[in-house]
């Protein structure tokens, strides 16, 4: 029997009734075969379903048709895994299981991803400690453990690093997070509220301009609201500017991370200079404020137009200067190039995202594999590399941010009149909206589901970093643990972001 | 080596002159909000329905809580008369959580020097131990780049460590999660006495965006007692310095006003 899914774009809203529900066997056999084809799985997730039962989710992506399918099954207690079969699949069915408590039996490595008390029956669990399960050890002559964290020693977010090592080589990372939960996904639901856009844009609030698109845009196709033109180019340059901030943030820090300190000071100063030409825009250098359904808070009239692009000229000339010293120096060069290393193949098995996969010389970017907004009009192209080590990762960010700095230009020279904000009205009942953003770490996914009143059932979201913190652990392995700042640097994930 | 030079020179000295210069802080900064509850209309609750977070209260002298405040537009967008707005005062911290409720044509307390004792030893060299316990990133950011040559924290005496048996206290960012709580109680038995906690950010103070989720616990001063409270979401880095050097006692109000009157005269 073959069912066809329904095919849909990023940002359109489909009913929930056009969505198959499948029997578990096929369910399986359409993410696997599609996923052996090319396809990403973009999301596989639980919501509750009417009968007490739990429904998975799926969101399959193909960016050669640019189209995105869905389908869901329901099940019980337990259904099988897909991760042995469709190793993308790892990282969410860990969360479904902690979520539901739903067993995907066989996987190969079931333990808690956020340590805290399932969403179904909570009250009959109590949340487990966090970081208290299961790791990976290794065991023989002069094998040893390093532990890190959750308090680590630079002014970052809390996480748990497990280092097996033999000597200065680590055999194995495990990663283990949850430290920053603050149940963003329960409080989504019932939504939106007055509330809602503020827990999106703290979601990652480095990334506060990637969330609240992704979100803004989920809520304006659910509603049927038409994005004025003049809106969808200023997200843009924000989504641009807030690349460039934290691109030169992380080539900063990439160099302090090798002791090579005229690109970290640099590089620390210049970053503020780009998060201040977003505060220009809309009071807040991280974007706060700025992006609310149906448009933007705040415009951009011809006189700051000039003086942004001259600002922007002015910072990434002197980024340009910075970063070119570190490309031009042999010692940085020798500890970037050969470290932590994945291959192509290794980053498509895991599904990455973003730059970490860009630099795998995997094309995958959502600006051009599924556009919404400006994006359909003014087209940045891929930049990749294809050595998968931290040099690549470092120089797909720079040629990204020569990219980022021309669009920018060009949107701010040819700002379309009109307005700024279109009304929203209510959303669409029982419909489901997948909407896909690629922020600086990578591709943000929301997917949207509305009850029958045009509230939200479920919203959920998967940040980058929730595909790309494997990478970094696999990234690890036999390299020395004193790289480890540099590798966890070159792949700079977002613990809330995570966490949710 | 020439272009290491070269470049050295073409990025020149960038430090702020900060505290002896006002910041030059972009037009749209929104700082502390100033209330002109004249112009309400009777009845009007505009701003306290578009608060996100219960900031305003609307019973008696219209006050907003700036520890709860996200310092985002929605209030002032709402309100038909412009009995909010957001003014350009950008030095915030307080030392008491109660200052931080600010009412209609009342000034906000600044914060104050340390006490006596804790001051004589803390004063002129603080070791800080950031912990993030739900943090968004966004504090942490703003934190982070006091150590850049912009703010070159280290000029006052002031610096982070990597341990907390280093600090002389903690600052800290984001709700308090429930399952960063017992790292962020242990994190502070760690460091010796006497010693200070700084809550940064509207997360820090009141749980912020996260306020009541059952997963976080409203706060710093939930669990430890708090020194020092910075509002914002997040604090421009100059909100958080101003807030460091009232707390060392290296701004001085009375000071300042004396050094503007000496110059103009």
């Amino acid at each position: 029997m073959t069912i066809s899914l329904p095919s849909f774009h990023n940002g359109e809203p489909i009913p929930l009734t056009s969505v198959p529900c499948l029997p578990v066997r096929e369910f399986r056999a359409k993410i696997i075969s599609a996923v052996r084809e090319g396809s990403t799985l973009t999301a596989l997730f639980g919501a509750p379903a009417e009968n007490g039962r739990i429904q998975l989710l799926s969101v399959l992506a193909d960016s050669v048709t640019g189209s995105l399918s869905a389908l869901r099954a329901e099940v019980n207690e337990a259904y099988p895994c897909l991760t042995v079969e469709c190793p993308q699949a790892h990282w969410f069915e860990r969360e479904i299981a902690e979520q539901w408590k739903v067993e995907p039996q066989g996987h190969p490595w079931l333990k808690p991803i956020r340590f805290h008390a399932p969403y179904r029956s909570p009250a009959a669990a109590r949340a487990p400690l966090p970081g208290v399960t299961d790791f990976f050890a290794v065991s023989g002559d002069e094998v040893h453990e390093v532990a890190v964290g959750p308090v680590h020693a630079g002014i970052i977010e809390p996480g748990h690093f497990r280092f097996q090592c033999h000597g200065e080589r680590v055999f194995h990372l495990e990663i283990s997070l949850g430290y920053q939960h603050r149940g963003i996904e329960s409080a989504l639901v019932g939504g939106p509220g007055k509330r809602t856009i503020h827990e999106i844009e703290t979601l990652s609030g480095d990334a506060s301009i990637g969330h609240a698109t992704a979100y803004c845009e989920a809520v304006e196709g659910l509603s049927g609201a038409a994005l004025p033109a003049r809106a969808q180019v200023l997200r843009g340059i924000a989504l641009e500017l807030e690349r460039l901030a934290n691109h030169t943030g992380d080539l900063g820090a990439l160099a302090g991370d090798v002791g090579y300190l005229p690109t970290a000071a640099y590089c620390g100063r210049i970053r503020g200079d780009f998060l201040n030409l977003t505060a220009a825009i809309c009071g807040s250098r991280f974007g706060r404020g700025l992006i609310r359904p149906g448009g933007v808070l705040f415009d951009v009239d011809t006189q700051l137009a000039a003086e942004l692009t001259h600002r922007l000229d002015t910072a990434l000339k002197d980024v340009g200067d910075a970063v070119r010293l570190m490309w031009d120096t042999p010692s940085v060069q020798a500890r970037f190039q050969d470290t932590g290393a994945i291959t192509s193949r290794t980053c498509e098995t895991l599904g990455l995202v973003g730059p970490a996969a860009r630099a795998c010389g995997v094309e995958r970017d959502i600006r051009q594999d599924f556009p919404s907004g400006v994006f359909r009009f003014a087209q940045i192209p891929i930049s990749k590399w294809d050595t998968g080590d931290v040099f690549a990762r470092a120089w797909v960010r720079w040629l990204e941010m020569q990219r980022s700095g021309v669009f920018v230009r060009e949107q701010l020279a040819s700002l379309p009149q009109g307005p700024t904000r279109a009304t929203v009205g209510p959303l669409m009942p029982a419909h489901l909206i997948v909407s896909l953003t690629e922020g600086w770490r990578g591709e943000i996914s929301h997917v949207a589901i509305t009850d029958n009143s045009g509230r939200f059932a479920r919203y959920k979201v998967i940040d980058p970093s929730f595909r790309n913190w494997m990478g970094l652990a696999i990234a690890m392995r036999n390299e020395q643990i004193s790289d480890f700042p540099l590798c966890n640097k070159s792949f700079n994930l977002s613990y809330c972001g995570h966490d949710l | 080596m020439t272009s290491l030079l070269i470049t050295r020179l073409r990025q020149g000295k960038r430090t702020l002159p900060f505290p002896d210069a006002e910041p030059n802080l972009p037009e749209r900064f929104r700082g502390l909000p100033i209330i002109d509850q004249s112009r309400c209309p009777s009845g009007c609750e505009a701003c306290v329905d578009a608060c996100p977070t219960d900031a305003i209260a609307n019973n008696g002298p219209l006050a907003i809580d700036l520890g709860r405040c996200l310092f985002c537009p929605e209030c002032s967008n709402a309100c038909p008369d412009g009995a909010i707005q957001f003014g350009r005062q950008y030095r915030l911290a307080t030392t008491d959580r109660t200052d931080l409720v600010v009412e209609a044509g009342q000034p906000l307390k600044l914060a104050r020097r340390l006490a006596g004792d804790i001051h004589r030893i803390l004063g002129r060299s603080l070791k800080l131990r950031q912990v993030s316990a739900g943090g968004c990133n966004g504090c942490e950011a703003d934190v982070n780049v006091l150590n850049t040559v912009v703010f070159d924290l280290g000029r006052f005496g002031i610096q982070f460590v990597a341990s907390p048996r280093h600090a002389d206290g903690l600052l800290i960012t984001g709700p308090v999660t429930r399952n960063m709580c017992a790292a962020l109680e242990k994190t502070y038995q760690a460091v010796p006495d006497p010693k200070i906690v700084i809550a940064v950010g509207a997360c820090a103070i009141a749980g912020g965006p996260f306020r009541d989720h059952p997963e976080v616990l409203n706060g710093a001063n939930s669990i430890l007692p708090v020194n020092l409270f910075i509002p914002g979401c997040p604090p421009h880095p100059v909100t958080i310095l101003d807030g460091l050097l009232r707390l060392l006692g290296k701004i001085n109000d009375a000071e300042r006003t004396s050094a503007v009157a000496r110059g103009s005269g």
